[in-house]
């Protein structure tokens, strides 16, 4: 039988290229050959972080199965790869996994907060992926462009760029709805946050992108490619550092680090990994549950229909969106003892997968959870934002550009058409769409 | 039971009476009190449903377990009587409580 723990570092070094995958023999990858065999596959010999699963949308069989038989499961398909991994994906195990950080750690030295580990060579400590005190003290560095005060005074500005972005979009013609609007609003958003020269938002993109990116995937940068390329954008980010680090403190996420006795001093790569927490949290999560919501309403007339006839329900389908997209599928922990979890028992070192999007669609907590219900009562009860101290800390911004988007939308537009299935992002962490083709009628 | 005045952050008081061993959260949310999420659902681990406590109350809702005090840290506006709502629940003690909501909860 397969070892059930995570190997050592040095039972797995880390290799580049990674070893060949094992996947199964399949005539294809088409989303309803890939369901039918999760739906009859062998547990054990199913690997669900392979990208195929991801990039098709046919991963949901094997979660439904997964929470029903064994809800804490040990993959060791493919651990010359990724070490071996407990998938975690009932809603109540899920969060106590999340809520203690005591014995699940997210340190990037132990591998970080994703399936897959941070390049050994390429560690970029981030607040995310540290444990208490010190991610407590870079979180608070930050936690004051989202305050009360500044959420309030940003409304008026995402607002009129909403409406700017909506009012020049074609009708009567098909369109990338995630290229013209989810990208668009979210990359101007992260511009402001950093005060970075909205003409070049782009390249946050791009970096997001990047940071994100499965080196193996076709088109993907490779490693040392990738790696080149956020070293570029360090080298940008200093100079705008070097700017504020001398300048009276503005309202903006650099003058934050660059004045906070507790990461003025940070060490460049825990600087770059810092921008890639921030550039990655404030922009594809966003974007993906923007897009989400025109894929939804699409699949699910009867609730498009609800909404145009009672926009006060933008709040609760706002939730409800971010529910069903949840567009970071997983966070990843280390355990930092033996515990037991579920009943089955943990081991020091071992890889701890919690599957958001499988929490999010547990019959135990949520009630029809494959329903997209947009006055679902209680529809912020969701754990697409984590739970814990690292629970996302931009999410009342994510909600609120949702929110206007929204409603911008539905002041404008009847109908916003699906005119094909989206190509969806290979990866099973950002749980996203790279196009969506819409048509507004004219 | 408990009779609970909650107190939004634009000043809106709403009064409830919350029944033996409810959460003040969980209260809020039956009852659509504004400015309450409790996103999380009473673990104590979203900070969603933070309140101030007035002071004259503030002694008999007890101690933050370590858990609760790890959210209130993170949150905006922590305060010596800052609570999560869900973890204070009614009992005879407490009727007549009086809580505020912060800025961020609006």
């Amino acid at each position: 039988m397969a070892t059930r723990h995570t190997l050592s570092r040095e039972e797995a070094p880390p290799q580049w290229p990674l070893p060949p995958r094992q996947r199964p023999a399949l005539a294809d990858h088409s989303r309803d050959t890939l369901m039918a065999y999760l739906e009859t596959a062998p547990l054990d010999e199913v690997d669900i972080s392979d990208p195929i699963y991801w990039e098709a949308d046919a991963h949901g069989p094997f979660f439904r199965r997964l929470r029903d038989e064994a809800p804490v499961h040990f993959t060791s398909l493919n651990s010359e790869r990724h070490r071996g991994y407990w998938s975690v994906t009932r809603w109540a195990d899920i969060m106590a996994v999340d809520t203690n950080h005591q014995v699940y750690s997210s340190d990037a030295h132990l591998g970080g907060i994703t399936l897959f580990d941070m390049d050994a060579d390429f560690i970029m400590p981030m607040f995310i992926a540290m444990d208490p005190p010190k991610h407590d003290v870079q979180r608070k560095a930050v936690n004051p462009i989202v305050s009360g005060m500044n959420l309030a005074s940003f409304e008026s500005l995402i607002r009129s760029r909403t409406e700017e972005v909506l009012d020049s979009l074609p009708r009567g013609e098909a369109f990338d709805w995630v290229d013209r609007v989810s990208i668009e609003l979210t990359s101007r958003m992260l511009a402001t946050l950093f005060d970075w020269p909205q003409e070049h938002r782009r390249k946050l993109t791009y970096w997001s992108d990047v940071s994100t990116s499965d080196p193996e995937v076709p088109g993907n940068p490779q490693k040392e490619e990738r790696q080149g390329i956020l070293l570029g954008m360090l080298q940008e980010f200093t100079q705008l550092w070097n700017a504020k680090v001398n300048a009276e403190p503005g309202n903006d996420l650099i003058s934050m680090l660059a004045h906070n006795p507790a990461t003025r001093n940070m060490p460049p790569m825990e600087f770059l990994g810092n921008l890639v927490l921030l550039i990655v949290g404030g922009n594809d999560t966003t974007r993906n549950s923007i897009s989400g919501g025109v894929y939804f309403l699409n699949k699910n007339p009867q609730e498009y229909a609800k909404l145009r006839a009672n926009p006060g329900l933008v709040e609760s389908m706002v939730s409800e969106t971010i529910r069903y997209q949840t567009p970071l599928a997983h966070m990843r922990r280390t355990a930092l003892e033996d515990t037991i979890l579920g009943g089955q028992r943990i081991r020091k070192g071992d890889k701890v997968v919690m599957w958001y999007h499988s929490g999010n669609r547990d019959e135990r907590a949520i009630e029809a959870p494959e329903s997209y219900i947009i006055d679902r009562p209680r529809a912020r009860q969701h754990m697409a934002f984590g739970f814990g101290i690292h629970r996302c800390v931009g999410n009342r911004l994510a909600e609120l550009q949702l929110k206007i988007l929204w409603e911008e939308i539905l002041k404008r537009f009847d109908n916003i058409e699906l005119l094909d299935e989206p190509e969806r992002v290979p990866s099973a962490f950002v749980r996203g769409y790279k196009s969506m083709m819409v048509r507004i009628p004219a | 039971m408990a009779k609970v005045t909650y107190i939004a952050f634009g000043g809106t008081e709403t009064v409830i009476d919350v029944a033996e061993g409810v959460s003040l959260m969980e209260g809020a949310l039956q009852n659509g009190v504004a400015g309450i999420d409790g996103d999380c659902g009473g673990n104590a681990a979203c900070a969603t449903c933070h309140v101030y406590v007035d002071a004259d109350w503030l002694a008999m809702t007890g101690d933050r377990t370590e858990a609760e005090l790890a959210m209130l840290d993170l949150a905006d506006g922590l305060a010596d009587n800052s609570r999560l709502a869900c973890q204070i629940f009614a009992g005879p003690a407490l009727d007549g409580i009086i809580v505020r909501m912060p800025e961020s909860q609006h």
